[in-house]
C-alpha cells in the first residue's frame, strides 16, 4: 500500500469508537493519546452522538505513561465510566500508545467482566490497522464479550437476520442507508437487525445477533470478516451483495437474491418489488423530459473518489438508470488487494445490457493523486460536463474542471446529513434528486 | 529563567517551561496568589475524557502559511484533523479576496511494520513526493506519538532533505503525550518557525506583527493611525514575510495564551517589543491596550486621540445595552487568558459572573511580565471570582458545575462546549473570531450579539427538553471537582461501583 497519502479520506483502527457511538447508548472509552479521539472526529463524526466527542472517556496518554505503562489509569477511568455515565455497552478501544507499550488491556477489562459489567474491549492499535477493518474487528469483539455472554436465547428465528452494510460515520449516509436497507428487507417480509443507528433497538437488539436465520453482508469486503466468524460461531449462513443497492435496477436484483437465499414464497417479494418499481418509475416518468430535454447541459461523465462500495454501487445507477458514464474510479478505502479483482469484474459487467465498457478502477488511498489522475483525464473531454462523487476536498477540482460535486464521502463539510440514504428505491430517487439539484443551482 | 531556546529541535513543553496546570477548583484570587508565589501544582484525575493534543495545535498554525506543504510523520489518523483546517482556509481566503487553493497536507501513514522496521525512508518519499507535487518554499514535518516512540532521527532527515530540495524542510515536535496542554503546540509551531524560517533583521519594518489565528483584520485601522501597517501571523502569511518578521516595529498579542512563545521570543532574540497588556478586550481594557501601543510605536497622543473617539461614538452605544444585562449572571469557558479576558468583558457589561471554566492556566508567560497577566487584571478591577475552575475540557465537570450554577447566559470560545449550555436550557453564545471582540467596537459587538442569544431563548429550551443526557444522577450530586487531587473522589481504588 501506498507510503504517502495527500488527503485521507478514512482513519486509523482506533476511529472505530465512532461505530459504538453509533450504537444506542454505547460509550467508548479510549486508550489513546489526548488527540486521538478529537481527530478521527474530526474526519468522521456527526455531532457528539450521546457519549462520543468531548463526553468519551479517554485515559489521554502522557509521557509517563509511554514510560511506565498505563493500565492503573485505564483500570480507574473505567471503574469511574461506570458511575459517571450512563451507559447500555461500554467499549474500551486502543490507541498507538497502548499498543507500542503493551498494556494488558485484556486482564484490566477482564476484572470487570468478570463482575458481569457490560464492558468489551478492542485492542485496536491505532496504526495497526484503519477504521475500517477495526470496525469488523470491534463488532467479533462485541459477539464474543459480550453477546455470546449475555444473550439467553440463541434458538434460530426464522425470517431474523443481520444486516453488515454501511461503517458508522465513515460512511456519511450510514444511519440513511442502513434505515433504507432495512425498510426495503422489511418489504419482503424479513425481520431485521440492522444494529447501528436510529433503526436499531440498540443492546437488546445485539442480543439476538446468534437467533439470526441468515446474515446479510452488502459490501465488497468490509465484514466479511464478521459473517465468517458468525457463521464459525452460530453455524449462521451469509449472502454477500458486494456494493450498496442505489436505485430500482439494483434494489430489485438485491431483493430478488436475499429472497432466494432465505427460501421466501417468490409471490411475496415480487409483490412489493412491484409495488416499489410502480412508484419508482412513476417519478422517473415525470423527469424523464427534463433529463431528455434541458438545453442548459446536464452531467455525463463522473469521476469517483469514494470506498469501492459506494463507487460501484452509485457508478451502477448512474450508467444504466441516469446515462452518465463512469470516467476514472478512484477506490480510496485501501480496499486489500485479494478484494480488488472482484471489485473490477463489477466494473467490467457494469452495463446491464452485457456492453463492454473499459472503465478505469485505480486503488490507491491517496487521494491527492486522484484528484491529479481525474485533472487529467478531464482534458480528453472538454465537451462533457463533469460530475464528481467524492468529498469536501474535491471542492476546488469541481470549481477549476466546472464539474457539478455530489459529496458522498468524508470528509463532508458542505452538506448537512441527519439522515439521508442513497439505498433502495427511495435512495435512488433521493440521488437523482440531489445531483440535478446541484446542477440547476449552479444557473443564475 | 529565559525559556526561548532554539538551539533545542524541540520547543520545551509548557508545564516545564511556565508552570501550566490543567486542574484547579477553587476561587480567581486564589489561583492568582498561589501563580504569583510559584506555589501551583497541576493536579491528576481519576476520570477523564478526550482532550486535545498539542500536534493540532501545531498544525492550526502552520497548516494555513501560504506556500509551503506539511508532512505529518504518523499514522493516518492523525490527519483526521487535514480536512478541518484546509475547510477554515478555504473560506479565509475567499475572505480575503484570495485565490481558491486546497492545503497541501501529507500523511506519511505509519503503520504497524514501520514501527518494527523504521520509518524514516517513509518519511523522506513522502517529503520529496510533497515537494514535487507542491513546489512549496518550505515543508514542516509535524510528529507524532507513533514517530515519537520509534525514536528515529527526523530532525537528520530533515537536514539532509532541506540541502537536497534547496528549501527549509524543518521539524515540529509534537508527539501527542509530550503534553497534556495542547497549547503547546502553538509553541512548537512558533520554535520551528523561529528556528528554521525567522531571518534576523537587516532593517526596521513599517509594520507590526499581530499574532493570531485566521481573525478578522480589525487592527487594521487602529493600527495604521500609529502610521504603520499590519501583518498577520502565521495563517495567511508568506515563507518571506515569516522570515522578516524580525524587522516589525512590534508585536500584538491577540491572546498571550496563544502567542506568548512567538512573542517573547521575537522579543528576546531581535529585539521586537511586545504588547504586554492584556489584550483589547472592554472598554477599560481598550483604554489601556491603546496606550501600551502607544507607548510602544512612541505615539502616545495618536493613543488618547483613538481613545476619546472610542469614548465618544461607541461608549454611549454600550452603556445603552448596558441596561438591558443589569441582574443577569453568566459563565465562562475558553482558553485561558481568552476566557480571561472574556470575564473582564462580561463584568463591564454589567453581568455578575458567577464562574469560568478555563482549558489551563499559564502562572507566567514567556516574557515574565507581571503586567501580561489577565486574570488578575479581573480580579483586580472587579473582585473575585469565585467558582473559577481550570478544566481541559472535561465536560463532566463542566456540566457538574453548570447543573448547578445555573447561569443566565453562558459565553463559550471552542466548539463541542456549547453543548452543554444548551442541553440544560441555558442561552450560550460562541463567538468564533477571536477578533470580534477587540477594541471598542469589539465590546458593542459582544454586547449586541448577547442581547440576540438572550432574547432567543424558544429553541433552546425546546431543544432542552428532548436532549440527551449521558451523565448519572449519582455524578450530578458529587462536587465539580470530585476527581481531581484533593477532590473526595481521589481514592477509589477497591470501592465498589456505584450503582447505577
Amino acid at each position: 500500500m501506498s507510503s504517502t497519502i495527500e488527503q485521507p479520506r478514512f482513519t486509523c483502527a482506533l476511529g472505530a469508537y465512532e461505530s459504538v457511538v453509533a450504537i444506542k447508548r454505547g460509550v467508548p472509552i479510549l486508550h489513546s493519546g489526548p488527540g486521538c479521539g478529537g481527530k478521527v472526529g474530526q474526519l468522521i463524526a456527526q455531532g457528539e452522538g450521546y457519549a462520543g466527542g468531548s463526553t468519551a472517556p479517554c485515559t489521554n496518554a502522557e509521557e509517563q505513561d509511554v514510560v511506565f505503562g498505563g493500565e492503573k489509569k485505564l483500570r480507574s477511568v473505567i471503574e469511574n465510566s461506570f458511575k459517571v455515565i450512563d451507559g447500555d455497552l461500554y467499549v474500551v478501544i486502543t490507541g498507538c500508545t497502548a499498543a507500542i507499550t503493551g498494556d494488558d488491556i485484556g486482564a484490566i477489562v477482564g476484572e470487570f467482566q468478570e463482575e458481569d459489567k457490560p464492558i468489551v474491549y478492542l485492542e485496536a492499535g491505532g496504526f495497526k490497522s484503519n477504521n475500517y477493518v477495526a470496525h469488523e474487528r470491534l463488532i467479533n469483539a462485541i459477539v464474543d464479550q459480550y453477546v455470546d455472554k449475555f444473550a439467553e436465547d440463541k434458538e434460530v428465528e426464522k425470517g431474523l437476520v443481520n444486516v453488515f452494510a454501511s461503517v458508522p460515520y465513515q460512511d456519511p449516509f450510514w444511519n440513511g442507508n442502513l434505515e433504507g436497507l432495512k425498510r426495503i428487507l422489511e418489504g419482503i417480509g424479513l425481520k431485521v437487525n440492522i444494529l447501528f443507528g436510529e433503526e436499531s433497538e440498540g443492546v437488546k437488539e445485539w442480543l439476538t445477533i446468534p437467533k439470526a436465520e441468515f446474515n446479510i453482508l452488502v459490501g465488497p469486503w468490509v465484514g466479511l470478516n464478521t459473517v465468517k466468524h458468525l457463521k464459525r460461531l452460530y453455524g449462521t449462513p451469509y449472502i454477500q451483495f458486494p456494493y450498496l443497492p442505489v436505485g430500482a435496477v439494483e434494489t430489485s436484483r438485491f431483493l430478488r437474491q436475499v429472497a432466494e437465499f432465505a427460501g421466501l414464497e417468490p409471490e411475496q417479494s415480487e409483490k412489493y418489488i412491484k409495488k416499489e418499481e410502480g412508484k419508482y418509475y412513476a417519478h422517473i416518468d415525470k423527469m424523464a423530459s427534463f433529463m431528455l430535454e434541458f438545453r442548459y447541459g446536464i452531467p455525463r461523465r463522473v469521476y469517483t473518489v469514494a470506498d469501492a462500495s459506494t463507487s460501484i454501487g452509485f457508478s451502477k445507477f448512474l450508467l444504466n438508470e441516469l446515462g452518465i458514464i463512469p470516467g476514472t474510479q478512484n477506490i480510496v478505502d485501501d480496499i486489500p488487494e485479494k478484494f480488488q479483482e472482484a471489485v473490477k469484474k463489477e466494473y467490467e459487467d457494469i452495463s446491464n445490457l452485457g456492453r463492454q465498457r473499459d472503465i478505469d478502477v485505480r486503488f490507491d488511498p491517496d487521494a491527492g493523486r486522484a484528484q491529479e489522475v481525474i485533472e487529467e483525464d478531464a482534458k480528453n473531454y472538454p465537451d462533457k460536463r463533469i460530475l464528481l462523487l467524492g468529498s469536501a476536498w474535491e471542492k476546488g477540482l469541481a470549481s477549476k474542471l466546472k464539474a457539478d460535486l455530489l459529496i458522498v464521502s468524508v470528509p463532508v463539510q458542505y452538506r448537512l446529513i441527519m439522515n439521508c440514504g442513497y439505498t433502495g428505491y427511495e435512495g435512488g430517487l433521493r440521488t437523482i434528486e440531489d445531483i440535478y439539484d446541484r446542477v440547476l443551482a449552479t444557473y443564475r | 529563567m529565559p525559556t526561548i531556546n532554539i538551539d533545542e529541535p524541540a520547543v520545551l513543553i509548557r508545564e516545564k517551561r511556565l508552570g501550566t496546570i490543567n486542574a484547579y477548583s477553587g476561587t480567581a484570587e486564589e489561583l492568582v496568589e498561589k501563580s504569583h508565589s510559584k506555589q501551583l501544582k497541576d493536579s491528576k484525575r481519576r476520570f477523564s475524557q478526550c482532550l486535545g493534543c498539542n500536534a493540532g495545535q501545531a498544525l492550526c498554525q502552520l497548516s494555513m502559511i501560504e506556500d509551503v506543504a506539511i508532512v505529518n510523520h504518523a499514522p493516518v489518523g492523525c490527519a483526521g484533523d487535514f480536512s478541518g483546517f484546509n475547510f477554515v482556509y478555504r473560506i479565509e481566503q475567499e475572505n480575503r479576496n484570495l485565490p481558491e487553493r486546497n492545503g497541501r497536507y501529507f500523511s506519511t501513514n505509519i503503520q504497524e511494520k514501520d514501527t518494527v522496521f523504521g520509518a524514516i525512508k517513509k518519511l523522506e518519499e513522502t517529503v520529496e513526493k510533497a515537494y514535487e507535487r507542491v513546489h512549496p518554499k518550505a515543508i514542516f514535518i509535524t510528529t507524532s506519538c507513533a514517530s515519537g516512540i520509534i525514536g528515529e532521527d527526523i530532525e537528520g532527515a530533515a537536514h539532509k532533505l532541506t540541502e537536497k530540495l534547496g528549501i527549509p524542510v524543518a521539524t515540529c515536535t509534537c508527539d501527542g503525550f509530550r503534553s497534556k496542554v495542547w497549547t503547546t503546540g502553538f509553541d512548537a509551531a512558533y520554535h520551528t518557525v523561529l528556528r528554521n524560517i525567522v531571518k534576523p533583521p537587516k532593517k526596521k519594518g513599517n509594520y507590526v506583527n499581530v499574532v493570531n489565528f485566521w481573525g478578522s483584520h480589525v487592527f487594521d485601522e487602529i493600527v495604521k493611525r500609529f502610521g504603520y501597517e499590519t501583518r498577520y501571523l502565521m495563517p495567511f502569511s508568506t515563507i518571506e514575510q515569516l522570515q522578516e518578521c524580525s524587522e516589525a516595529a512590534a508585536t500584538i498579542h491577540i491572546c498571550p495564551s496563544l502567542s506568548t512563545y512567538m512573542g517573547a521570543g521575537l522579543s528576546q532574540l531581535y529585539g521586537v517589543p511586545e504588547i504586554t497588556v492584556p489584550p483589547a478586550y472592554g472598554v477599560e481594557g481598550t483604554d489601556r491596550w491603546l496606550r501600551a501601543l502607544g507607548e510602544v510605536l512612541g505615539k502616545p497622543e495618536v493613543a488618547e486621540e483613538i481613545i476619546a473617539e472610542g469614548h465618544r461614538d461607541i461608549v454611549p452605544k454600550i452603556e445603552e445595552l448596558k441596561e438591558r444585562f443589569k441582574g443577569k449572571t453568566a459563565y465562562v469557558m475558553a482558553g485561558a487568558a481568552h476566557g480571561q479576558a472574556l470575564i473582564h468583558l462580561l463584568r463591564e457589561l454589567g453581568f455578575e459572573v458567577q464562574g469560568a471554566s478555563v482549558f489551563h492556566h499559564d502562572p507566567v508567560y514567556d516574557s515574565d511580565h507581571p503586567e501580561m497577566d489577565v486574570l488578575q487584571h479581573a480580579v483586580q478591577t472587579y473582585g473575585d471570582v469565585k467558582n473559577y475552575q481550570v478544566c481541559n475540557k472535561q465536560s463532566f465537570e463542566l456540566v457538574n458545575a453548570l447543573y448547578r450554577i445555573r447561569p443566565d447566559l453562558i459565553l463559550a470560545r471552542h466548539g463541542g462546549m456549547t453543548l452543554w449550555g444548551a442541553k440544560l436550557g441555558i442561552p450560550t453564545l460562541l463567538i468564533g473570531d477571536e477578533q470580534f471582540g477587540i477594541g471598542y467596537k469589539g465590546a458593542l459587538n459582544y454586547a449586541r450579539r448577547i442581547d440576540e442569544a438572550l432574547d432567543s431563548i424558544e429553541f433552546i429550551k425546546n431543544y432542552s427538553e428532548h436532549a440527551s443526557k449521558p451523565y448519572t444522577q449519582w455524578w450530578l450530586d458529587q462536587e465539580p471537582g470530585y476527581f481531581q487531587s484533593g477532590g473526595s473522589g481521589k481514592c477509589t481504588s477497591g470501592r465498589p461501583i456505584a450503582e447505577l
